[in-house]
């Protein structure tokens, strides 16, 4: 029997390592993430999982040992947030290029300066060319989820690449919510015991790993990668599915998920958990006979540009919501990525929520109302406050 | 096509890449004022310098000609000359 705990993000995320019975876990505390590797260490200190658990001197050391790890062939699991991940930014391309399947949880928290330990998605966008798998939770029972199909999409032989899961710092990692549980059992069977035929440690066989790749073979490694992200689609979709059809829960087809957009012609896109605020409002307007449509984003990396434009095939007015910025060009990257490919329709970006901003329902109305009126490829900064 | 994460499996295949042909200029061992004191062998960051039958050699197809060697020769027996092709 499964069993529902009223749970943190960060504990959700915990819990699915534990479930999926991680062999190491090496890891350093950073707000908010702090809470999910102090729950694995506990996991571990009280006997409730065998594992390996590294205490490192920095999320460098944090990746690094990761890495290691999973090179020898053990399943292996880390945490991280903002400043965080940017300072794992170099050896993410080798866990990438190395074809380690790490699955990391990352906090969602904007970047310095000024300090600010809040919310926005900056730190796994800027992350985006690593070479990582990126998904992106709702809400904590998404966190779970997601943490338990990651290891199955990371291992799959087709993919065999580092997965990162995405909840917004606070506004999940240290908000409760009821969050089901499977058994233990029925996770392990969902996932299966990982058995690498390309990197694992044997004396007997020695290889070495993360080698020098002169201008003869970097270039086939990268391609290598896009190649195993263009599996990853399929995999993704998937895994989902079996998990769905297992643990009676879906969300889309795994990689999108779409909200009324059937009828809709002013249709948002977003990530993460400002999905849940903008579902409310497309449900309290649905009543008054407004339809406003939502297609969500859950996995970012690989982008799933085909599934994207037939979802959109109805929609005349598209707000794309970006919780990170590129500066210098005045967009957000899930609106770089995707305007470019809805040619034959109205997009407008909305940066919204940088640093913790609050988002709020008004917030959502106000987009869905400017969209129509607005101009094509215009950027609106949502509540910004100019003098 | 590269391996899967660009894995070697074939233990000692460095050994196949020499690394000679990179060499602008050679040092040139003179066995006669050689001491033996070792200090080229151990400072080699190749590890190219060997000894056999109580001589120290130096194997070309893997000095880079860095000449580490030439510095840590207390008696000057380690000359360079430019390396001809
Ligand atoms: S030049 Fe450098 S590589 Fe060559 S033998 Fe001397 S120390 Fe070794
Ligand atoms: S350092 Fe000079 S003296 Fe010593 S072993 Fe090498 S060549 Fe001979």
């Amino acid at each position: 029997m499964s069993e529902v705990k009223v749970i943190t993000g960060t504990s959700a995320a915990a819990e699915a390592a534990k479930l999926a019975d991680v062999d190491v876990i090496a890891a350093y505390p950073i707000t908010p993430q702090t809470t999910c590797v102090e729950k694995l260490a506990d996991f571990v200190a009280n006997g409730e999982l065998d594992a390996e658990y590294i205490k490192v001197e920095s999320e460098h050391s944090a990746m690094s040992a990761s890495i290691a790890a999973s090179a020898t062939g053990a399943r292996t699991f880390t945490a991280t947030s903002s400043q965080g991940l940017a300072l794992m930014h170099e050896v993410l391309f080798a866990a990438a290029g190395m074809r380690v399947p790490v699955v990391m949880m990352n906090a969602n928290r904007a970047l310095s300066a000024p300090i600010n330990i809040w919310n926005d998605q900056q730190d796994s966008l800027s992350q985006r060319d690593t070479g990582w798998i990126q998904l992106y939770a709702e809400d904590n029972q998404e966190v779970l989820d997601l943490v338990i199909q990651a290891f199955k999409i990371a291992e799959d032989e087709k993919v065999l690449l580092p997965v990162m899961v995405n909840l917004d710092g606070f506004i999940l990692t240290h908000t409760v919510e009821p969050v089901t549980l499977p058994k233990r059992e029925t996770v392990l069977d969902f996932i299966g015991t990982y058995e690498p035929k390309h990197a694992y440690l044997d004396p007997k066989k020695p290889m070495t790993q993360g080698a020098l790749g002169d201008p003869n073979y970097y270039m086939e490694t990268r391609y290598a990668i896009e190649t195993a992200m263009r599996n990853a689609e399929k995999v993704i979709a998937d895994v989902h599915d079996a998990f769905a059809e297992k643990f009676n829960r879906a969300y889309g087809n795994g990689l999108i998920e779409s909200y009324n957009l059937e009828k809709a012609e002013n249709v948002i896109i977003a990530m993460g958990s400002i999905c849940g605020t903008i579902k409310d409002m497309i449900d309290l307007k649905k009543k008054e006979g407004v339809e406003i449509g939502l297609l969500k984003i859950r996995c970012y990396r690989p982008l799933p540009v085909e599934m994207i434009k037939d979802a959109l095939k109805n929609a005349k007015n598209v707000a794309i919501l970006d919780k990170s910025i590129s500066l210098g060009m005045n967009k957000g990257a899930i609106y770089a990525d995707v305007a470019s490919h809805l040619k034959d329709k109205k997009t407008v970006n909305y940066i919204v929520g940088l640093g913790g901003r609050d988002i709020t329902s008004e917030d959502i109305l106000g987009i869905y109302a400017d969209v129509e009126t607005s101009e094509d490829g215009k950027t609106n900064w949502v509540g910004l406050k100019e003098e | 096509m590269v391996n899967t994460g660009t894995i070697i499996y074939e233990p000692g295949s460095s050994a196949n890449n020499k690394t000679g042909s990179w060499r602008v200029f050679k040092p040139v061992l003179d066995q006669d004022k050689c001491v033996k004191c070792e200090n080229c062998y151990i400072f080699c960051p190749e590890g190219c310098i060997q000894e056999k039958d109580g001589k120290f050699e130096i194997d070309y197809d893997y000095c880079k000609g860095c000449l580490i060697c030439e510095k840590e020769c207390p008696v000057k027996a380690i000359k360079t000359e430019r390396e001809e092709k």
